[in-house]
Order: C-alpha cells, then sequence, then structure tokens
C-alpha cells in the first residue's frame, strides 16, 4: 500500500489544470477527493507520474440553484450534499442518496464530480445523474461541452470524457413530484448489491413520468426507459410495478462477484427497485 | 479511630480492587493517539523491509533476479531462501511441530507467501524495488479443497516426501498431516448403532482471519559492538519469541530482548512466529542496521495466520425422550501450506475435544485429519482458546439438528442434557475435568429475562401470517449455551515449544507504599493495566492507583508464556494473586513486629493489619512497606518484595446462555438483529465494565464471523477477500444492541475464583448468530446451512426453501 512516487500539483484555476494536462498527458490525472484514485495509487494499479489536486480551485465548489435550474460544482462534497438546505428542498433525492454513500469521514472528502467522472460502476451519483436527466460539463483545451449522464458511460472506467478534459459541474432541471433512492448494501462502506433510484411525477391519480435508473448491475449506471415507461398512465398498482421490474431486468446485465450470484442479484435488484418505486410514489 | 476515620467499606472502595469498574488507565494514551506501537519505534538509521510475494498459490521459483532492485538508489540487500541457506533459517520450525519456509525455497504453496526480502533506506524504496525483483515461476496444479487433496497424485510438501511418520503420528498420505483421536469409537458407535435415534450432519466452519486493527510488524536492531539482539514486535508471547530466536539464531538467550510494546488487538494472530520477523532479525545482523518491517492490511489478510477452516461432521445418539447418549465428530482440518496452528504441542486440534459442550455425554469419539493445501498457514484460535469456537459450534448445531430430528424445542433440549451443578468437578468423555458450573440457573434465567416462551409464541404467529402472504419477514431465535475451556494450563499436559504454561508475576513494593508488577503476559487490549492492579490491589491492600504493572519487555519481566486463549486472568491473573500473598505474608511479621504482638496476633483487614480483637491498633500497608525499608527487623531481610511463578493446576471453564432474536427479510437475505441477551459466567468478577467491553468486542467478531467474515479462495488459490471492503469487518452502524447478564460460580482451583471471559462470548456468539438465522427457516423444513450467512446466501437458502415463489 505505498504508492510509486509523483509530482504533486495544486493550481489556483481550472486553466492551469488543462494546461498541466496538456503538458503530461496520459502520465496526469486529476484528484478530487482522493477516494478512488488514492487506494488505486497505492495498490500501485493506478501508476500517475503527475498528480493534479482540484482542491484550490474556487470555480469548482458550490450549489447553485437557479429558478428550476440546480448546478452543483465537481468539488462539493457528499457532506454538503447532505447539508445545503436549498439542495434539500429543490432535489431531496440527493440528499437521500448521499447518505447512503459510505460513512461520514468519506463523505467530508467523496465530491460529486469525482464519484460522476470516474466511471465507476459501483459508485452511486451516476445513475442518480442518469435519473435526473443531468448534463455533466467538461471543460477541455477548446472549452467546455456539455454530455448527457445518459450518454456519458460508455464501460467500467471508460467515459466519454477526453484525457485531457475536466469534469466542472452538473446540472439538471430541479425534480419535481415523489423520488426515492434504495440502496442495499453489505455494511458502511459498501457498493450497492444493488440500488435504485426513482423520480416519479403524478396527475390525476395516474403516473405522468418515471424515470428510473440503477446502480452496480451493469458495468454502467443503468438508466431504464423502458421501467419508467411501464409505470407512466397506471397507478402504480402491483401490475405496473411488476411490469417496470421485468423491463429493467431486461437492461441489467450484473456479473457474480463477492456480493452474490447473478440470480441473486437479480432478485434484489427487482425488490429494490419495487420498493423505490413505492416510496416515490407515496411522495408523488 | 472518630467520626472521619473512614471505615471499612470506604477503605475497600478506596482500593479500587476485586468487582470495581475502574476505569482503564490505558486509556488516556490510546484516546489521545499516544499509545507507542511497533510502528512506532523509530530508529537512528534504521532500514525498511518490504516482501516480494508469491502472485501464484501453487508454482515452481525458477529463477529470482535481483539486479535491477539492486540497482535502485538506496536498496541496500535483497534476501532470499538462497541468502538464508547458510544461517540455516530459509526454513524456521512452526508451533505444531511443522516447518515452514521463510523465503520460497524452489516453491510456493499459497498465493502472497514471501518469495524475497528487500532491505532499503526508505519504506517508499523499498516497496518500488519490489516491484524490481524478477520472479520466475512455473505454474503448478493448485488445490485448495482438502477433500480433493487427500486424493491428489500433488504432492505438496516435497520437502516431506517418503515421511510416512509426522510429530503427531503416523500420515496416511503425502498431503496428510496427522490423525488426531480422543475417546472411544468403539464404544461410541455401539450406542450409535443401539440409539433410538440418531441425528447426522455436515458442517463446515468457514474460513476467516482474526485481522487485529494493527497489522503484525517488528523491528530488529543489532548490536554488532556489544553483541546484543533487540526485537520489538506485535508478538502475543514475548518470552517464547525469545527463546525461538535465540534456538534459531544461536545468539545466547541473555543477549536478546523481547519488546512487545502496545499492541493494537491480537486475537490470535500475534501468536506465531511470521518470516517477517525472521528477516528482519537477518536483515538486522547482515547490515548491522535496524530493520523494520510492518505489513499492510492485505498481507495480513492473505499471508498471516487465519482461523478456523474446519469440515465437521457429527453423529449424536439419543432416546426418544432426548436424552443423549452419544456423539461423534470426525473433523477434515484444512491447515494450509504449512501446519502452523498455534496450539500447545500435544494438541494437534487444540482443545477440539471440549465438543461435548456443556451436555452430560457419556461417551464420545473425535477423529481430526489435518490436511495440507495452497492456502495460507495458520489455524490459530481466533478470539478464543484453541479450536473451542469450532468445537462449540459444532455441538450447539448438533443439538439444534437433534432437536429438530425428535420435533422437540432446543431450549428443552439443551436443559435435560445440560451436566447437573453437582456434577462437578464433571469428567467428560473427552477427557477434560471441568472445574464448576451451574447451568441449569444461568440457562433458567436467560430464558425468562427474554421471554423465551413469548418470543416461540411471536414467531409461530409470524410463520402463519409469513404464510398467508402478510409479511415478508421471518423470526428467528437463536439459541447457544457454551462451556469454554481456557487458562493453558497446567504444564504436566500443556507446552509451547517445550514451553510449559505456567505464568508470572513478579512485585516490588516501594518504600512509600506504591508498586510495580510485572507479568509474563502481555495486553492487546484487554486492560491488563488496569486489572491486574486491582487483583493486587485487593490482595495487598494497596489502591490500585499506587500499583504500576508492566508487561512486555523480556529484560524487565519474569518469564511467561503470554496472552491468548483467555489464559492471562486464569494463569498470570492467579500468578498475581500468589504473589500478592507473598507480599502480605512478609507484611504480617513485619506488622506484628511493629505492634510488639505475635505473628498470629494480627490480622488482615482491607489495607492494613490490626491486632485481633483490638482494630485500634494497625499499621498500614504504607506503613508496613516504610517500616521494610527504613529500620532492621529482626530475622527478616530489608525490603518487600515477592514473585510467583504459577502453574495451574486445572483449565477453568467459564460458561454462558445466549439468546439472539433476528428478522430475517426473505426477498433480500438481509437479517436485522432485533435483541442480543448474553449472560456470562466468568467466576469472580474483576472488572465488571472491562467485562462488559470484552463481552461486545467478543460479541461483534462473533456477528463477522457468523454472517459475513471470510477468506475464500478461488479455484486458482486467489484470495477473493483480501481488503476490507470484502473482508468483513463490522462498525458501529452494523452492531445490535447488547444485552449483558451474569452469574457468579467461582473456579474452585484459581486463587481468586475467576475463569476468564474475553473469548467466551465470541466462541458462544458465533453459534447463536448462526443459530438465529437457520431458526428462523426451521418451520420451512432448513436442518442446517453453512456460515458465513451473508445476504446472498440467506436469500439462497430461503430460495432453496422455495420461499421466493
Amino acid at each position: 500500500m505505498i504508492p510509486a512516487a509523483f509530482d504533486y500539483y495544486r493550481p489556483k484555476d481550472v486553466e492551469g489544470v488543462i494546461a498541466l494536462l496538456q503538458e503530461h498527458g496520459d502520465d496526469a490525472r486529476v484528484m478530487a477527493g482522493g477516494h478512488s484514485l488514492i487506494p488505486m495509487m497505492k495498490l500501485r494499479m493506478a501508476e500517475v507520474p503527475h498528480l493534479i489536486d482540484l482542491q484550490d480551485i474556487a470555480a469548482l465548489k458550490g450549489i447553485a440553484i437557479d429558478g428550476d435550474t440546480i448546478t452543483i460544482g465537481a468539488m462539493v462534497t457528499q457532506h454538503e450534499l447532505i447539508n445545503h438546505d436549498g439542495l434539500s428542498a429543490a432535489a431531496p433525492i440527493l440528499s437521500e442518496a448521499a447518505l447512503q454513500i459510505a460513512d461520514p469521514q468519506v463523505r467530508y472528502m467523496g465530491t460529486v464530480g469525482g464519484n460522476i467522472a470516474n466511471g465507476d460502476p459501483g459508485n452511486d451519483m451516476p445513475g442518480l445523474m442518469q435519473c435526473l436527466d443531468a448534463q455533466i460539463e467538461l471543460l477541455g483545451p477548446e472549452g467546455t461541452r456539455k454530455v448527457a449522464a445518459r450518454e456519458y458511460y460508455e464501460a467500467a472506467y471508460m467515459t466519454d470524457r477526453e484525457d485531457d478534459e475536466v469534469l466542472i459541474s452538473v446540472r439538471f432541471a430541479a425534480p419535481t413530484g415523489g423520488y426515492s433512492y434504495e440502496k442495499q448494501k453489505r455494511k458502511i462502506g459498501d457498493y450497492a448489491t444493488a440500488a435504485a433510484a426513482v423520480q416519479i411525477t403524478k396527475a390525476e391519480g395516474k403516473v405522468a413520468t418515471a424515470s428510473i435508473a440503477m446502480t452496480n448491475l451493469s458495468d454502467v449506471p443503468v438508466w431504464s426507459e423502458d421501467a419508467g415507461d411501464a409505470l407512466v398512465g397506471t397507478t402504480c398498482d402491483t401490475e405496473a410495478m411488476k411490469a417496470a421490474v421485468a423491463a429493467m431486468l431486461g437492461d441489467i446485465d450484473p456479473t457474480e462477484d463477492n456480493r452474490g450470484p447473478v440470480a441473486f442479484k437479480r432478485h434484489v435488484a427487482g425488490i429494490i427497485l419495487t420498493r423505490a418505486i413505492t416510496r416515490a410514489w407515496d411522495r408523488a | 479511630m472518630n467520626d472521619l476515620t473512614p471505615d471499612r467499606e470506604e477503605r475497600s472502595a478506596g482500593l479500587k480492587g476485586l468487582g470495581c469498574s475502574r476505569k482503564r488507565v490505558e486509556d488516556a494514551r490510546f484516546t489521545q493517539g499516544k499509545g507507542n506501537y511497533v510502528d512506532d519505534v523509530k530508529l537512528p538509521g534504521m532500514l525498511h523491509g518490504d516482501f516480494v510475494r508469491s502472485p501464484y498459490a501453487h508454482a515452481r521459483v525458477v529463477s529470482v533476479n535481483k539486479d535491477a532492485a539492486l540497482a535502485l538508489d538506496g536498496v541496500v540487500a535483497v534476501l532470499t531462501a538462497e541468502d538464508l541457506a547458510p544461517l540455516n533459517l530459509h526454513w524456521m520450525p512452526t508451533l505444531a511441530g511443522d516447518k515452514q519456509m521463510v523465503l520460497a525455497d524452489g516453491k510456493v504453496l499459497f498465493q502472497g507467501q514471501e518469495v524475497a526480502f528487500v532491505v532499503a533506506r526508505d519504506r517508499y524504496v523499498a516497496a518500488d524495488a519490489v516491484e524490481l525483483v524478477e520472479v520466475e515461476y512455473e505454474e503448478l496444479p493448485v488445490i485448495t479443497d482438502p477433500f480433493e487433496s487427500l486424493k491428489s497424485d500433488v504432492v505438496l510438501r516435497e520437502d516431506l516426501a517418503g515421511q510416512t511418520e509426522g510429530p503427531h503420528g503416523p500420515r496416511k498420505h503425502h498431503n496428510h498431516i496427522f490423525t488426531w483421536e480422543q475417546g472411544d469409537e468403539t464404544a461410541t458407535n455401539q450406542v450409535l448403532d443401539g440409539a433410538e435415534v440418531v441425528a447426522t450432519e455436515s458442517m463446515y466452519y468457514h474460513r476467516t482471519h482474526p485481522c487485529p486493527l494493527e497489522t503484525c510488524g517488528s523491528v530488529a536492531s543489532m548490536d554488532k559492538v556489544n553483541g546484543k539482539l533487540t526485537l520489538w514486535g506485535t508478538f502475543q508471547a514475548p518470552h517464547v519469541v525469545r527463546t525461538v530466536a535465540s534456538l534459531l539464531s544461536g545468539i545466547e538467550e541473555h543477549n536478546i530482548r523481547v519488546i512487545s510494546p502496545d499492541i493494537g488487538g491480537g486475537f490470535g494472530n500475534k501468536v506465531g512466529v511470521y518470516p517477517g520477523y525472521v528477516c528482519s532479525i537477518v536483515a538486522s545482523i547482515v547490515t548491522g542496521q535496524p530493520v523494520k518491517w510492518v505489513e499492510d492490511r492485505m498481507e495480513n489478510l492473505m499471508s498471516t495466520a487465519f482461523a478456523r477452516d474446519y469440515w465437521m461432521t457429527g453423529k449424536i445418539a439419543a432416546t426418544k425422550e432426548g436424552k443423549i447418549t452419544g456423539l461423534h465428530c470426525h473433523v477434515t482440518a484444512d491447515h494450509g501450506g504449512f501446519d502452523a496452528c498455534a496450539d500447545p504441542t500435544k494438541f494437534p486440534a487444540g482443545f477440539m475435544n471440549i465438543c461435548t459442550g456443556s451436555y452430560d455425554i457419556p461417551v464420545a469419539y473425535l477423529g481430526v485429519d489435518g490436511v495440507y493445501t495452497n492456502k495460507a498457514p495458520g489455524g490459530v484460535s481466533y478470539r478464543c482458546s484453541f479450536r473451542v469456537t469450532e468445537a462449540v459450534y459444532f455441538i450447539e448445531r448438533m443439538i439444534e439438528v437433534l432437536a429438530i430430528e425428535l420435533n422437540m424445542d432446543a431450549a428443552e433440549l439443551r436443559r435435560i442434557n445440560f451436566i447437573k451443578k453437582e456434577q462437578f468437578p464433571y469428567q467428560s468423555a473427552l477427557g477434560w475435568e471441568y472445574d464448576s458450573g451451574d447451568y441449569h440457573t444461568a440457562w433458567d434465567k436467560a430464558l425468562k429475562t427474554v421471554d423465551y416462551e413469548g418470543l416461540r409464541k411471536e414467531q409461530a404467529d409470524r410463520v402463519e401470517a409469513f404464510k398467508r402472504g402478510e409479511t415478508r419477514k421471518l423470526m428467528g431465535v437463536g439459541l447457544s449455551f457454551f462451556t469454554e475451556i481456557v487458562g493453558a494450563g497446567p504444564v504436566k499436559n500443556c507446552d509451547i515449544l517445550g514451553m510449559g504454561m505456567f505464568d508470572s508475576c513478579e512485585i516490588r513494593i516501594h518504600p512509600t507504599g506504591s508498586a510495580v508488577a510485572r507479568l509474563g503476559t502481555i495486553s492487546q487490549g484487554q486492560g491488563h493495566a488496569t486489572t491486574f492492579a486491582q487483583i493486587l490491589a485487593s490482595e495487598i491492600g494497596l489502591s490500585a492507583d499506587s500499583i504500576t504493572i508492566e508487561e512486555g519487555d523480556t529484560d524487565t519481566a519474569p518469564y511467561g508464556l503470554g496472552t491468548y486463549g483467555s489464559r492471562s486472568t486464569p494463569v498470570a491473573g492467579a500468578a498475581a494473586a500468589m504473589a500478592g500473598r507473598k507480599i502480605r505474608a512478609k507484611a504480617q511479621m513485619i506488622a506484628a513486629y511493629l505492634l510488639e504482638v505475635h505473628d498470629d496476633d494480627v490480622e488482615f483487614d482491607v489495607d492494613r493489619f490490626a491486632v485481633k480483637g483490638a482494630p485500634e491498633r494497625f499499621k498500614t500497608m504504607k506503613d508496613i512497606a516504610y517500616a521494610a525499608y527504613n529500620q532492621a527487623i529482626p530475622g527478616l531481610e530489608p525490603g518487600l518484595e515477592a514473585v510467583s511463578y504459577y502453574d495451574p493446576p486445572n483449565m477453568t471453564y467459564p460458561f454462558g446462555a445466549y439468546v439472539c432474536v433476528m428478522d430475517i427479510d426473505v426477498d433480500t437475505g438481509v437479517p436485522e438483529i432485533r435483541r442480543f441477551y448474553a449472560l456470562d459466567d466468568c467466576g469472580t468478577r474483576i472488572n465488571p465494565m472491562i467485562i462488559e467491553g470484552q463481552v461486545h468486542g467478543g460479541l461483534t467478531e462473533a456477528l463477522a464471523v457468523a454472517l459475513g467474515q471470510e477468506i475464500s479462495y478461488d479455484k486458482m488459490g486467489n484470495v477473493k477477500t483480501g481488503t476490507l471492503m470484502d473482508f468483513f469487518l463490522p462498525t458501529a452502524w452494523e452492531v445490535p444492541n447488547y444485552e449483558t447478564d451474569y452469574t457468579v460460580t467461582p473456579s474452585p482451583h484459581h486463587p481468586i475464583g475467576a475463569k476468564g471471559v474475553g473469548e467466551s462470548p465470541h466462541v458462544g456468539g458465533v453459534p447463536c448468530f448462526s443459530n438465529a438465522v437457520q431458526d428462523a427457516f426451521r418451520a420451512f423444513g432448513l436442518r442446517h446451512t453453512n456460515m458465513p450467512h451473508d445476504h446472498w446466501r440467506i436469500w439462497q437458502t430461503a430460495n432453496d426453501l422455495g420461499l421466493h415463489e
């Protein structure tokens, strides 16, 4: 658990980050909270000769709620998500999910940007951002561009982000209706055995819109459009939920690990989604 | 005397002796980050060692090329078996009578095995150099299953080829280590053949690991000028390490000083001798500079001693009314690549023969076959006396299986088979003499406190509700009643590498009435500095606050066998009491002289000796201590000191009654512990607060083992659970509230009647948690399912029983 030697940089602005990334190419990596990258470096699974720490960049911090648009800076911590009054009112699913990430010590350091950018299938924020249909803002040498969270993930640790780009923020419309983030894990600090993010709006006693995303059940987060569609127009009765679960099961592709075999994970995914829908519908 | 004179009770309370929940004197430094652990030892010129470890579970080591590593700036040496061979240190003896490679000698037998030891000026350089050592391996067939191993043509231990006799008798196969038999198999089989009811079950007690917060490590410092070797290390038995180091290195024992500083938990993991210790010593001898080796978490989980890994098959015979008539147990024990079990020499399967448990079983047999596989060596007593968790798990599962067979309540089945109070001392069918017990009283108290009948009724209602589709949660009532066997032990049958398992205490009273006491044990968090002072306070009448306890430095502490197997209080605690009594005997003579009466005319009274019948005429122990140094007393040497080496006449047998109430989500496999009640009888209670802490800790490790903590391997021998992400270490979040309770049945042979408690909750807790899970499914036909009961395995049980339709 001793990393190889590396040079450490702490630029004051994003331009400085981009310059370092251009200078060092593949040999440089940015670090937000460090909770994924540092263990990888200590295990020598990631070799990072040039480590760029983002913590001094004020522009990456802060939560902005502008009308119905919410912007979260990449360096906002999970702790801040939980403790931000305006955010808890505008998008309560965020604090509900963040409270299920690791433990307080980790949440003081772990960031939204790091959680989203890395492409780790075990992270909770990617699925959540897909559920919220967030736009991910990337800054590169050519300026900024936006990518939909639903388009961002390609495979485990493979994303649409180029090596010389930095994730600077995520932006989404404040959700309305009912919400739920439901997660089963073996213990505090563990990744999900299965997790579901659900937002539901209701009109005239029926589901008007439904957005459903699943975590750690494929090598990427899974936004299941069909599962959401299965609920629209229904009263979220048992049959509708069964249909949503069936649709979701068609979209996920879990693999066996120490959390259990595939059959177990698929079963639990269905249970967790059913519970998440039930709670979101109750709140809608 | 006047109104201000403290009365007897006040004087007694002032001592903070036996029975006082005295706060732990260790905690001031531990809670402020001021502990001094091995990794805190920093010496001038100290070098750092790190291991090149095998990525393969079974392979021939074709070549080791050190050139690139040695070329790295800051690298001082790279040691391989070839370098250690001239010193005859490339192999070392194990506590189990086997030998183990210090560095790979031609082949590796488990993933993570030590292949080369890099020594560098800097810890980071050492890690870089490890990457540069080029090892060429030739992979060999891997065996991770002991049953397969016993059938395989593959010879794991080529060094033992052709040896049909091992340290514990004949070897049946080239991968077989020993067969150990206890009891009467013929008579047991006769009982089984003629029994009205026989319940049979096979169970696997999975491999796990003690995983102390502090990993293992050492700092060796060879002073070539005066020829002295100082060795700091995470040693649960520092004196034994000194003796072993002397025998291995040829350095005379008086020239070796072993220091166990603060130790961050042991739980059995720090009993054995590891290659890292040997390599740091050799490297210091070679370089003439101090050398530190501290393993990281993954190395600890993957290479230092594991626990359990017992495949157990039981047959239990009973009458139709449930009276047990015989017990047969066979174990196939997976010991990994070397037999490095930490057991007393004559007990290759530890005290597994306590497997008749708390029950009066007239005839029994135990057979254990030890087997080599391509897994890490070890087999330590993880928070238990030697293999006692395995034994208690076995019998407490067999009782449950028998209850199912008899269609009987498991609490009642236990009750009718308990050894009765009047049967103590009780001679068990497998050779132990249980010292004391009152099982029925403890059991009745436990069942009454938890409203056992009410729980069973609620459980039955829940089953009906489940069948009606009104709930998806089942309820389990886990029971366990355990008898530990701790305090090894009598020198006549217990030794470690030939050293009898006595223990010791040396006490020195200072002129002003304070004292220092040194013992042969070593605290790893148990709070010895607190509790041993309490034993002495009650024995010698000085406040515990005035008594310093020192352990762990072999230059100052008397020889002892260390701390494991809950032996500190039963053995060293007894030595402390006996040393205290020697002090008191001399103090009595001094007091009599000072009071100008005959020795027999004074009596001890809490903190003083007083003239019989004239309590106003007394000398306090402080007065007496001063007199011992400031005046000539005819017939007595000056000073007030004593030493005791205590060889216990018997083991002690703590026991307890535990109940766990659990709700299980059938759909997700998530168990929720609603209630956990633990009644412990550890004899005389020295510090109730520390006992409670011990019980909480032991139960938490029991919860871990029962509900998910395992070291598992894939077919290639890769460790699948090598980090704390996958190796379950519970936090406050996963741990339920524990209710603790007690009865007191003193040990008749221990000087203060104490029995030891540190490991009881683990021993009793594992079957209790497991039984709760299994009991939840009893109504649906479950007979037995193996631990660990993690979510997916519980779900699988429900699935197999058809509960997911």
